[in-house]
Protein backbone atom coordinates (compact mmCIF):
# COMPACT_ATOMS: atom_id res chain seq x y z
CA UNK A 1 0.00 0.00 0.00
CA UNK A 2 1.58 3.25 -1.05
CA UNK A 3 1.31 6.52 0.81
CA UNK A 4 0.71 9.61 -1.36
CA UNK A 5 3.27 12.32 -0.67
CA UNK A 6 0.58 15.01 -0.38
CA UNK A 7 -1.19 13.07 2.36
CA UNK A 8 2.07 12.68 4.30
CA UNK A 9 2.81 16.37 3.89
CA UNK A 10 -0.60 17.37 5.25
CA UNK A 11 -0.25 15.02 8.22
CA UNK A 12 3.19 16.39 9.11
CA UNK A 13 2.23 20.03 8.72
CA UNK A 14 -0.84 19.57 10.85
CA UNK A 15 1.10 17.87 13.64
CA UNK A 16 4.25 20.00 13.74
CA UNK A 17 3.62 23.71 13.45
CA UNK A 18 6.23 25.74 11.65
CA UNK A 19 7.55 22.94 9.46
CA UNK A 20 7.37 23.68 5.78
CA UNK A 21 7.61 20.87 3.26
CA UNK A 22 7.70 20.80 -0.47
CA UNK A 23 6.25 17.93 -2.48
CA UNK A 24 7.72 17.01 -5.86
CA UNK A 25 6.13 13.96 -7.43
CA UNK A 26 6.45 11.21 -4.84
CA UNK A 27 9.21 13.04 -2.95
CA UNK A 28 8.89 15.09 0.19
CA UNK A 29 11.58 17.73 0.61
CA UNK A 30 12.39 18.50 4.22
CA UNK A 31 14.51 21.39 5.50
CA UNK A 32 17.64 19.95 7.20
CA UNK A 33 16.77 21.66 10.49
CA UNK A 34 13.36 20.00 10.63
CA UNK A 35 14.53 16.47 9.84
CA UNK A 36 14.67 15.10 13.40
CA UNK A 37 11.21 16.38 14.32
CA UNK A 38 9.69 15.15 11.07
CA UNK A 39 11.25 11.69 11.43
CA UNK A 40 10.17 11.35 15.05
CA UNK A 41 6.64 12.20 14.01
CA UNK A 42 6.65 9.79 11.06
CA UNK A 43 7.81 6.95 13.29
CA UNK A 44 5.37 7.69 16.10
CA UNK A 45 2.20 8.75 14.26
CA UNK A 46 -0.31 5.92 14.63
CA UNK A 47 -1.67 6.20 11.09
CA UNK A 48 1.83 6.17 9.53
CA UNK A 49 4.10 4.16 11.86
CA UNK A 50 7.10 4.35 9.55
CA UNK A 51 9.23 2.10 11.71
CA UNK A 52 11.64 0.91 9.05
CA UNK A 53 14.29 2.92 7.19
CA UNK A 54 14.83 0.72 4.16
CA UNK A 55 17.37 2.79 2.34
CA UNK A 56 19.46 5.84 3.09
CA UNK A 57 21.97 7.36 0.73
CA UNK A 58 23.35 10.58 -0.68
CA UNK A 59 23.44 12.13 -4.15
CA UNK A 60 26.09 14.60 -5.25
CA UNK A 61 25.35 17.60 -7.50
CA UNK A 62 28.66 19.47 -7.81
CA UNK A 63 27.38 21.87 -10.51
CA UNK A 64 24.71 23.16 -8.14
CA UNK A 65 27.01 22.91 -5.11
CA UNK A 66 24.52 20.74 -3.29
CA UNK A 67 24.32 17.30 -1.80
CA UNK A 68 21.05 15.48 -1.16
CA UNK A 69 20.38 12.79 1.40
CA UNK A 70 17.53 10.43 0.54
CA UNK A 71 15.50 8.36 3.00
CA UNK A 72 13.14 5.57 1.92
CA UNK A 73 10.82 4.83 4.80
CA UNK A 74 8.38 1.97 5.12
CA UNK A 75 6.11 0.69 7.83
CA UNK A 76 6.46 -2.93 8.86
CA UNK A 77 3.63 -2.60 11.36
CA UNK A 78 1.10 -1.26 8.86
CA UNK A 79 2.73 -2.72 5.76
CA UNK A 80 2.74 0.56 3.89
CA UNK A 81 5.21 2.79 2.17
CA UNK A 82 7.41 4.08 0.83
CA UNK A 83 7.67 7.65 1.97
CA UNK A 84 10.68 9.22 0.30
CA UNK A 85 12.27 12.11 2.14
CA UNK A 86 15.03 14.27 0.76
CA UNK A 87 17.12 16.94 2.40
CA UNK A 88 19.20 19.42 0.46
CA UNK A 89 22.62 20.20 1.95
CA UNK A 90 25.41 22.58 1.17
CA UNK A 91 28.12 20.62 -0.60
CA UNK A 92 31.03 22.52 0.95
CA UNK A 93 30.09 21.28 4.41
CA UNK A 94 27.25 18.74 4.16
CA UNK A 95 25.94 18.25 7.68
CA UNK A 96 22.60 16.90 8.79
CA UNK A 97 21.17 15.42 11.99
CA UNK A 98 21.62 11.67 12.29
CA UNK A 99 18.47 9.53 12.33
CA UNK A 100 20.27 6.62 14.01
CA UNK A 101 18.82 7.56 17.43
CA UNK A 102 15.37 7.15 15.84
CA UNK A 103 16.07 4.09 13.67
CA UNK A 104 19.04 1.86 14.51
CA UNK A 105 18.99 0.65 10.90
CA UNK A 106 20.46 3.94 9.73
CA UNK A 107 23.70 3.30 11.61
CA UNK A 108 25.66 1.53 8.88
CA UNK A 109 23.91 3.36 6.06
CA UNK A 110 24.91 6.74 7.48
CA UNK A 111 28.44 5.50 7.98
CA UNK A 112 28.48 4.48 4.34
CA UNK A 113 27.19 7.88 3.19
CA UNK A 114 29.81 9.54 5.38
CA UNK A 115 32.55 7.32 3.99
CA UNK A 116 31.69 7.60 0.31
CA UNK A 117 30.19 11.12 0.18
CA UNK A 118 31.54 12.93 3.22
CA UNK A 119 28.13 13.79 4.65
CA UNK A 120 28.48 14.42 8.40
CA UNK A 121 25.65 13.07 10.51
CA UNK A 122 25.38 15.00 13.79
CA UNK A 123 24.56 12.76 16.71
CA UNK A 124 25.67 9.51 15.09
CA UNK A 125 27.10 7.24 17.80
CA UNK A 126 30.08 5.97 15.82
CA UNK A 127 30.70 7.93 12.63
CA UNK A 128 33.75 6.24 11.09
CA UNK A 129 34.63 5.03 7.63
CA UNK A 130 33.07 1.65 6.93
CA UNK A 131 34.09 0.46 3.47
CA UNK A 132 37.27 2.43 2.81
CA UNK A 133 40.17 2.00 5.18
CA UNK A 134 41.18 4.25 8.04
CA UNK A 135 43.40 7.04 6.78
CA UNK A 136 41.90 7.07 3.29
CA UNK A 137 41.72 10.58 1.85
CA UNK A 138 38.65 11.85 0.03
CA UNK A 139 35.19 10.49 -0.65
CA UNK A 140 35.19 8.22 -3.70
CA UNK A 141 31.53 8.45 -4.69
CA UNK A 142 31.66 12.21 -5.18
CA UNK A 143 31.31 13.15 -8.81
CA UNK A 144 34.59 15.10 -8.84
CA UNK A 145 36.65 12.34 -7.24
CA UNK A 146 39.66 11.56 -9.39
CA UNK A 147 40.50 7.88 -9.55
CA UNK A 148 44.17 7.50 -8.88
CA UNK A 149 46.57 5.90 -11.31
CA UNK A 150 45.84 2.20 -11.13
CA UNK A 151 49.38 1.22 -12.00
CA UNK A 152 51.10 3.41 -9.43
CA UNK A 153 52.25 1.51 -6.34
CA UNK A 154 49.96 2.10 -3.39
CA UNK A 155 51.29 4.11 -0.47
CA UNK A 156 51.38 2.11 2.71
CA UNK A 157 49.03 3.11 5.50
CA UNK A 158 51.06 3.87 8.57
CA UNK B 1 37.79 -15.10 47.99
CA UNK B 2 39.81 -16.86 45.38
CA UNK B 3 38.26 -14.64 42.72
CA UNK B 4 39.73 -11.52 44.25
CA UNK B 5 43.21 -12.97 44.09
CA UNK B 6 42.93 -13.76 40.40
CA UNK B 7 44.19 -11.01 38.18
CA UNK B 8 42.29 -11.04 34.90
CA UNK B 9 42.36 -8.76 31.93
CA UNK B 10 40.28 -8.35 28.81
CA UNK B 11 41.68 -9.89 25.66
CA UNK B 12 41.45 -8.36 22.19
CA UNK B 13 41.04 -10.94 19.45
CA UNK B 14 40.74 -10.37 15.74
CA UNK B 15 38.57 -13.04 14.16
CA UNK B 16 39.40 -12.84 10.47
CA UNK B 17 39.87 -11.34 7.91
CA UNK B 18 41.36 -14.62 6.69
CA UNK B 19 39.31 -17.20 8.49
CA UNK B 20 37.23 -20.05 7.06
CA UNK B 21 34.23 -19.14 9.18
CA UNK B 22 33.97 -15.48 8.30
CA UNK B 23 32.40 -16.32 4.91
CA UNK B 24 34.83 -14.24 2.91
CA UNK B 25 37.19 -11.50 3.92
CA UNK B 26 35.53 -10.15 7.01
CA UNK B 27 36.97 -9.23 10.40
CA UNK B 28 35.43 -9.09 13.83
CA UNK B 29 37.33 -7.17 16.48
CA UNK B 30 36.26 -8.98 19.60
CA UNK B 31 37.02 -8.12 23.20
CA UNK B 32 36.84 -11.16 25.40
CA UNK B 33 36.51 -11.66 29.11
CA UNK B 34 37.75 -15.22 29.31
CA UNK B 35 35.57 -16.94 26.72
CA UNK B 36 32.77 -14.38 26.87
CA UNK B 37 32.35 -11.61 24.30
CA UNK B 38 32.03 -8.16 25.85
CA UNK B 39 32.48 -6.08 22.71
CA UNK B 40 32.49 -6.93 19.02
CA UNK B 41 33.01 -4.57 16.13
CA UNK B 42 32.71 -5.79 12.54
CA UNK B 43 35.32 -4.48 10.13
CA UNK B 44 34.50 -4.71 6.43
CA UNK B 45 35.44 -3.26 3.10
CA UNK B 46 38.16 -5.71 2.08
CA UNK B 47 36.20 -6.56 -1.05
CA UNK B 48 35.05 -3.01 -1.76
CA UNK B 49 35.33 -2.11 -5.44
CA UNK B 50 32.97 0.86 -5.57
CA UNK B 51 30.45 -1.01 -7.63
CA UNK B 52 28.11 1.99 -7.47
CA UNK B 53 30.62 4.30 -9.08
CA UNK B 54 31.35 1.76 -11.80
CA UNK B 55 27.59 1.55 -12.42
CA UNK B 56 27.32 5.33 -12.73
CA UNK B 57 29.89 5.30 -15.51
CA UNK B 58 28.18 2.86 -17.87
CA UNK B 59 24.83 2.18 -19.48
CA UNK B 60 22.03 0.73 -17.37
CA UNK B 61 22.19 -2.69 -18.93
CA UNK B 62 25.97 -2.97 -18.58
CA UNK B 63 25.59 -3.19 -14.80
CA UNK B 64 23.88 -6.57 -14.99
CA UNK B 65 27.06 -8.71 -15.03
CA UNK B 66 28.32 -6.68 -12.05
CA UNK B 67 25.19 -7.41 -10.05
CA UNK B 68 25.95 -11.13 -10.42
CA UNK B 69 29.00 -10.51 -8.29
CA UNK B 70 27.15 -8.83 -5.43
CA UNK B 71 25.67 -11.85 -3.76
CA UNK B 72 27.30 -14.50 -5.88
CA UNK B 73 24.99 -17.21 -4.59
CA UNK B 74 21.94 -15.43 -5.89
CA UNK B 75 22.80 -13.91 -9.27
CA UNK B 76 19.28 -14.38 -10.62
CA UNK B 77 17.60 -12.38 -7.85
CA UNK B 78 20.24 -9.64 -8.08
CA UNK B 79 19.50 -9.31 -11.80
CA UNK B 80 15.80 -9.28 -11.05
CA UNK B 81 16.14 -6.45 -8.54
CA UNK B 82 17.95 -4.20 -10.98
CA UNK B 83 15.57 -5.13 -13.80
CA UNK B 84 12.57 -4.16 -11.64
CA UNK B 85 14.11 -0.78 -10.80
CA UNK B 86 14.83 -0.05 -14.47
CA UNK B 87 11.33 -1.16 -15.47
CA UNK B 88 9.87 1.16 -12.85
CA UNK B 89 12.04 4.02 -14.07
CA UNK B 90 11.31 3.62 -17.77
CA UNK B 91 7.85 2.04 -17.65
CA UNK B 92 8.71 -1.23 -19.37
CA UNK B 93 6.11 -3.98 -19.45
CA UNK B 94 6.97 -7.63 -18.87
CA UNK B 95 5.21 -10.40 -20.81
CA UNK B 96 3.29 -12.99 -18.84
CA UNK B 97 5.56 -15.89 -19.69
CA UNK B 98 8.68 -13.94 -18.71
CA UNK B 99 7.11 -13.21 -15.33
CA UNK B 100 6.66 -16.93 -14.75
CA UNK B 101 10.22 -17.65 -15.82
CA UNK B 102 11.45 -15.02 -13.38
CA UNK B 103 9.46 -16.43 -10.49
CA UNK B 104 10.78 -19.91 -11.25
CA UNK B 105 14.35 -18.62 -11.32
CA UNK B 106 13.91 -16.52 -8.18
CA UNK B 107 12.50 -19.39 -6.18
CA UNK B 108 15.18 -21.77 -7.43
CA UNK B 109 17.70 -19.18 -6.26
CA UNK B 110 16.08 -19.18 -2.84
CA UNK B 111 16.51 -22.96 -2.72
CA UNK B 112 20.18 -22.61 -3.71
CA UNK B 113 20.83 -19.96 -1.08
CA UNK B 114 18.99 -21.53 1.83
CA UNK B 115 20.42 -24.97 1.10
CA UNK B 116 23.97 -23.65 0.95
CA UNK B 117 23.67 -21.44 4.03
CA UNK B 118 22.31 -24.30 6.07
CA UNK B 119 25.24 -26.43 4.98
CA UNK B 120 27.68 -23.68 5.91
CA UNK B 121 26.00 -23.16 9.27
CA UNK B 122 26.55 -26.81 10.09
CA UNK B 123 30.14 -26.48 9.00
CA UNK B 124 30.55 -23.54 11.37
CA UNK B 125 29.09 -25.66 14.14
CA UNK B 126 31.83 -28.20 13.71
CA UNK B 127 30.03 -30.78 11.58
CA UNK B 128 32.77 -30.57 9.00
CA UNK B 129 32.04 -31.54 5.46
CA UNK B 130 29.16 -33.97 5.54
CA UNK B 131 26.12 -31.68 5.80
CA UNK B 132 27.79 -29.13 3.55
CA UNK B 133 28.38 -31.71 0.86
CA UNK B 134 24.82 -32.99 1.11
CA UNK B 135 23.71 -29.39 0.59
CA UNK B 136 26.14 -28.75 -2.23
CA UNK B 137 25.11 -31.92 -4.04
CA UNK B 138 21.55 -30.56 -4.29
CA UNK B 139 22.68 -27.02 -5.01
CA UNK B 140 24.75 -28.26 -7.93
CA UNK B 141 21.64 -29.77 -9.56
CA UNK B 142 20.01 -26.34 -9.58
CA UNK B 143 23.19 -24.67 -10.80
CA UNK B 144 23.18 -27.10 -13.73
CA UNK B 145 19.73 -25.79 -14.62
CA UNK B 146 20.99 -22.21 -14.37
CA UNK B 147 23.90 -23.08 -16.60
CA UNK B 148 21.52 -24.47 -19.20
CA UNK B 149 19.53 -21.24 -19.44
CA UNK B 150 22.30 -18.70 -19.01
CA UNK B 151 25.56 -20.38 -19.86
CA UNK B 152 27.03 -19.92 -16.40
CA UNK B 153 26.48 -21.69 -13.10
CA UNK B 154 26.75 -18.71 -10.83
CA UNK B 155 27.35 -15.54 -12.86
CA UNK B 156 24.06 -15.90 -14.71
CA UNK B 157 23.48 -12.38 -16.09
CA UNK B 158 20.15 -13.62 -17.39
CA UNK B 159 17.24 -11.44 -16.26
CA UNK B 160 16.80 -8.26 -18.32
CA UNK B 161 14.48 -5.26 -18.14
CA UNK B 162 11.33 -6.42 -19.87
CA UNK B 163 11.94 -10.14 -19.48
CA UNK B 164 14.89 -12.48 -19.69
CA UNK B 165 17.86 -12.57 -22.05
CA UNK B 166 17.15 -15.70 -24.04
CA UNK B 167 14.44 -18.26 -24.43
CA UNK B 168 14.47 -21.40 -22.33
CA UNK B 169 16.23 -24.40 -23.88
CA UNK B 170 14.21 -27.36 -25.09
CA UNK B 171 12.88 -29.52 -22.29
CA UNK B 172 14.21 -27.24 -19.53
CA UNK B 173 10.86 -26.86 -17.80
CA UNK B 174 10.41 -30.60 -17.56
CA UNK B 175 13.87 -30.93 -16.03
CA UNK B 176 12.88 -28.31 -13.44
CA UNK B 177 9.72 -30.32 -12.76
CA UNK B 178 11.89 -33.35 -12.11
CA UNK B 179 14.08 -31.42 -9.69
CA UNK B 180 11.13 -29.91 -7.84
CA UNK B 181 9.56 -33.34 -7.49
CA UNK B 182 12.71 -34.75 -5.94
CA UNK B 183 13.62 -31.86 -3.66
CA UNK B 184 11.21 -32.55 -0.77
CA UNK B 185 12.86 -35.93 -0.35
CA UNK B 186 16.23 -34.24 0.13
CA UNK B 187 14.73 -31.77 2.60
CA UNK B 188 13.18 -34.61 4.58
CA UNK B 189 16.50 -36.39 4.67
CA UNK B 190 18.30 -33.20 5.66
CA UNK B 191 15.78 -32.39 8.36
CA UNK B 192 15.87 -35.92 9.73
CA UNK B 193 19.55 -35.40 10.41
CA UNK B 194 19.31 -31.85 11.72
CA UNK B 195 16.00 -30.49 12.95
CA UNK B 196 15.55 -32.68 16.03
CA UNK B 197 19.26 -33.28 16.48
CA UNK B 198 20.15 -32.82 20.15
CA UNK B 199 23.61 -31.39 19.46
CA UNK B 200 22.25 -28.81 17.04
CA UNK B 201 19.53 -27.80 19.48
CA UNK B 202 22.05 -27.42 22.28
CA UNK B 203 24.29 -25.27 20.14
CA UNK B 204 21.64 -23.07 18.52
CA UNK B 205 18.63 -22.65 20.77
CA UNK B 206 18.67 -19.42 22.79
CA UNK B 207 21.92 -18.44 21.10
CA UNK B 208 22.12 -15.09 19.32
CA UNK B 209 18.61 -14.04 20.26
CA UNK B 210 17.36 -10.98 18.41
CA UNK B 211 14.32 -9.20 19.79
CA UNK B 212 11.45 -8.23 17.55
CA UNK B 213 11.74 -4.54 18.44
CA UNK B 214 15.45 -4.36 17.71
CA UNK B 215 15.05 -6.28 14.45
CA UNK B 216 12.46 -3.83 13.13
CA UNK B 217 14.26 -0.73 14.31
CA UNK B 218 17.60 -1.94 12.90
CA UNK B 219 16.13 -2.55 9.42
CA UNK B 220 16.82 -6.29 9.60
CA UNK B 221 15.05 -8.10 6.77
CA UNK B 222 14.61 -11.54 5.28
CA UNK B 223 14.63 -14.82 7.19
CA UNK B 224 16.45 -13.10 10.05
CA UNK B 225 13.53 -10.74 10.58
CA UNK B 226 10.90 -13.42 10.17
CA UNK B 227 12.70 -15.65 12.69
CA UNK B 228 11.85 -13.02 15.30
CA UNK B 229 8.17 -13.38 14.45
CA UNK B 230 7.63 -10.25 12.35
CA UNK B 231 5.42 -11.08 9.38
CA UNK B 232 7.05 -9.03 6.62
CA UNK B 233 7.72 -10.56 3.25
CA UNK B 234 8.11 -8.14 0.32
CA UNK B 235 6.69 -10.72 -2.06
CA UNK B 236 3.43 -10.34 -0.13
CA UNK B 237 3.68 -6.68 0.93
CA UNK B 238 4.59 -5.19 -2.45
CA UNK B 239 3.24 -8.01 -4.58
CA UNK B 240 5.79 -7.31 -7.28
CA UNK B 241 6.02 -9.42 -10.46
CA UNK B 242 3.17 -11.98 -10.33
CA UNK B 243 3.62 -13.08 -6.72
CA UNK B 244 0.02 -12.15 -5.73
CA UNK B 245 -1.12 -15.07 -7.90
CA UNK B 246 0.69 -17.57 -5.72
CA UNK B 247 -0.55 -19.08 -2.52
CA UNK B 248 2.21 -19.43 0.03
CA UNK B 249 2.65 -19.01 3.73
CA UNK B 250 5.21 -16.85 5.48
CA UNK B 251 7.03 -19.07 7.97
CA UNK B 252 7.71 -17.24 11.24
CA UNK B 253 9.96 -17.97 14.17
CA UNK B 254 9.18 -17.25 17.79
CA UNK B 255 12.22 -15.98 19.68
CA UNK B 256 14.67 -15.13 16.92
CA UNK B 257 17.58 -17.36 17.90
CA UNK B 258 19.93 -19.21 15.57
CA UNK B 259 17.68 -22.26 15.57
CA UNK B 260 14.67 -20.20 14.47
CA UNK B 261 16.68 -18.74 11.62
CA UNK B 262 17.71 -22.22 10.53
CA UNK B 263 14.17 -23.54 10.72
CA UNK B 264 12.57 -20.54 9.00
CA UNK B 265 14.91 -21.13 6.07
CA UNK B 266 13.94 -24.82 5.88
CA UNK B 267 10.26 -23.90 5.89
CA UNK B 268 10.78 -21.17 3.30
CA UNK B 269 12.30 -23.75 0.99
CA UNK B 270 9.16 -25.85 1.33
CA UNK B 271 7.03 -22.80 0.47
CA UNK B 272 9.27 -22.07 -2.51
CA UNK B 273 8.71 -25.61 -3.73
CA UNK B 274 4.96 -25.02 -3.54
CA UNK B 275 5.33 -21.85 -5.59
CA UNK B 276 7.54 -23.64 -8.10
CA UNK B 277 4.98 -26.42 -8.50
CA UNK B 278 2.26 -23.89 -9.17
CA UNK B 279 4.40 -21.83 -11.54
CA UNK B 280 5.48 -24.89 -13.50
CA UNK B 281 1.83 -25.87 -13.89
CA UNK B 282 0.80 -22.45 -15.21
CA UNK B 283 3.79 -21.41 -17.34
CA UNK B 284 3.40 -21.67 -21.10
CA UNK B 285 5.92 -23.77 -22.99
CA UNK B 286 6.31 -21.17 -25.74
CA UNK B 287 5.70 -17.47 -26.02
CA UNK B 288 7.36 -14.11 -25.52
CA UNK B 289 10.29 -14.17 -23.12
CA UNK B 290 11.05 -10.45 -23.40
CA UNK B 291 8.95 -7.45 -24.34
CA UNK B 292 9.85 -5.68 -27.64
CA UNK B 293 10.96 -2.58 -25.70
CA UNK B 294 13.24 -4.64 -23.50
CA UNK B 295 14.69 -6.49 -26.47
CA UNK B 296 15.40 -3.21 -28.28
CA UNK B 297 17.16 -1.92 -25.20
CA UNK B 298 19.34 -5.01 -25.06
CA UNK B 299 20.38 -4.56 -28.70
CA UNK B 300 21.35 -0.89 -28.37
CA UNK B 301 22.08 -0.16 -24.71
CA UNK B 302 23.67 3.23 -25.37
CA UNK B 303 20.51 4.58 -26.92
CA UNK B 304 18.39 3.72 -23.91
CA UNK B 305 17.65 6.99 -22.10
CA UNK B 306 15.05 6.69 -19.38
CA UNK B 307 13.10 9.86 -18.59
CA UNK B 308 14.37 12.12 -15.81
CA UNK B 309 13.28 10.83 -12.46
CA UNK B 310 14.10 8.23 -9.88
CA UNK B 311 13.01 4.77 -8.84
CA UNK B 312 13.53 2.51 -5.87
CA UNK B 313 12.95 -1.12 -6.83
CA UNK B 314 13.09 -3.74 -4.15
CA UNK B 315 12.61 -7.49 -3.98
CA UNK B 316 12.58 -10.17 -1.36
CA UNK B 317 15.99 -11.65 -2.09
CA UNK B 318 16.91 -14.83 -0.21
CA UNK B 319 18.91 -12.77 2.30
CA UNK B 320 16.39 -9.96 2.77
CA UNK B 321 15.37 -6.76 1.09
CA UNK B 322 17.52 -6.09 -1.93
CA UNK B 323 16.88 -2.59 -3.22
CA UNK B 324 18.16 -0.68 -6.22
CA UNK B 325 17.87 3.08 -6.16
CA UNK B 326 18.29 4.73 -9.56
CA UNK B 327 18.30 8.42 -10.41
CA UNK B 328 18.13 9.28 -14.08
CA UNK B 329 19.09 12.61 -15.57
CA UNK B 330 17.98 11.57 -19.06
CA UNK B 331 21.40 10.37 -20.22
CA UNK B 332 22.31 6.74 -21.01
CA UNK B 333 24.10 6.37 -17.66
CA UNK B 334 22.36 6.49 -14.29
CA UNK B 335 23.17 9.68 -12.39
CA UNK B 336 22.93 7.76 -9.14
CA UNK B 337 23.01 4.01 -8.76
CA UNK B 338 22.72 2.72 -5.23
CA UNK B 339 22.30 -0.75 -3.83
CA UNK B 340 20.62 -1.53 -0.57
CA UNK B 341 22.35 -4.77 0.31
CA UNK B 342 20.47 -6.98 2.78
CA UNK B 343 23.43 -8.72 4.39
CA UNK B 344 25.28 -5.41 4.89
CA UNK B 345 22.41 -3.95 6.89
CA UNK B 346 21.66 -7.20 8.70
CA UNK B 347 25.17 -6.98 10.16
CA UNK B 348 24.12 -3.86 12.13
CA UNK B 349 22.84 -6.10 14.92
CA UNK B 350 25.75 -8.56 14.95
CA UNK B 351 27.27 -7.12 18.11
CA UNK B 352 23.93 -7.03 19.91
CA UNK B 353 23.41 -10.71 19.18
CA UNK B 354 26.91 -11.77 20.22
CA UNK B 355 27.31 -9.95 23.55
CA UNK B 356 27.47 -12.33 26.49
CA UNK B 357 27.98 -15.40 24.33
CA UNK B 358 31.10 -17.52 23.96
CA UNK B 359 33.56 -17.15 21.09
CA UNK B 360 32.41 -20.40 19.50
CA UNK B 361 28.85 -19.04 19.40
CA UNK B 362 29.98 -15.91 17.55
CA UNK B 363 30.89 -18.08 14.58
CA UNK B 364 27.46 -19.69 14.54
CA UNK B 365 25.67 -16.38 14.97
CA UNK B 366 27.58 -14.91 12.06
CA UNK B 367 26.79 -18.01 10.01
CA UNK B 368 23.10 -17.61 10.78
CA UNK B 369 23.07 -14.00 9.57
CA UNK B 370 23.94 -15.35 6.12
CA UNK B 371 26.34 -12.82 4.68
CA UNK B 372 28.15 -12.74 1.36
CA UNK B 373 31.01 -10.27 1.28
CA UNK B 374 30.52 -9.43 -2.39
CA UNK B 375 27.28 -7.82 -1.34
CA UNK B 376 28.38 -6.38 2.01
CA UNK B 377 31.38 -4.58 0.56
CA UNK B 378 30.10 -3.88 -2.97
Amino acid sequence: MSLPAEQVKTAIERAIPGVSLHVEGSLVWVAPGDLTRVCQFLKGAPELQLDYVADLTAIDYPSENRMDVVYHLYSMARKQGPVTLKVKLDRTNPTVASVTPIWRGAEYQEREAYDLYGVKFDGHPDLRRILMWEGFKGHPMRKDYVVEDQDAPEESVA
Amino acid sequence: MAEQLLNTQLLEVNIGPQHPSTHGVFRMQATLDGETVVRLKPVMGYLHRNHEQIGEGMSYIASFPFTDRLDYFCAMTNNLGLALAIEQLAGIEVPERAQYIRVILAELTRLVNHTAVTGFLLNDMGAFGTPLLYAFREREKILDLFEEVSGSRMMCNYVRPGGVREDLPQGWLSRVRGLVAGYPQFLDEFEQLLTANEIIRQRTQHVGVLSRELAVSASVTGPMLRATGVDYDIRKVDGYSIYPRFTFKTPLGTIGDVYDRYYVRILEMRESLKMLTQALKEVQETGLFISPKGAAMGKAPRTFRPPKGEAYGRIEAPKGELGFYLVSDGTPQPYRYHIRAPSFINLTVLEDMCLGHKVADVIIILGSVDIVMGEVDR
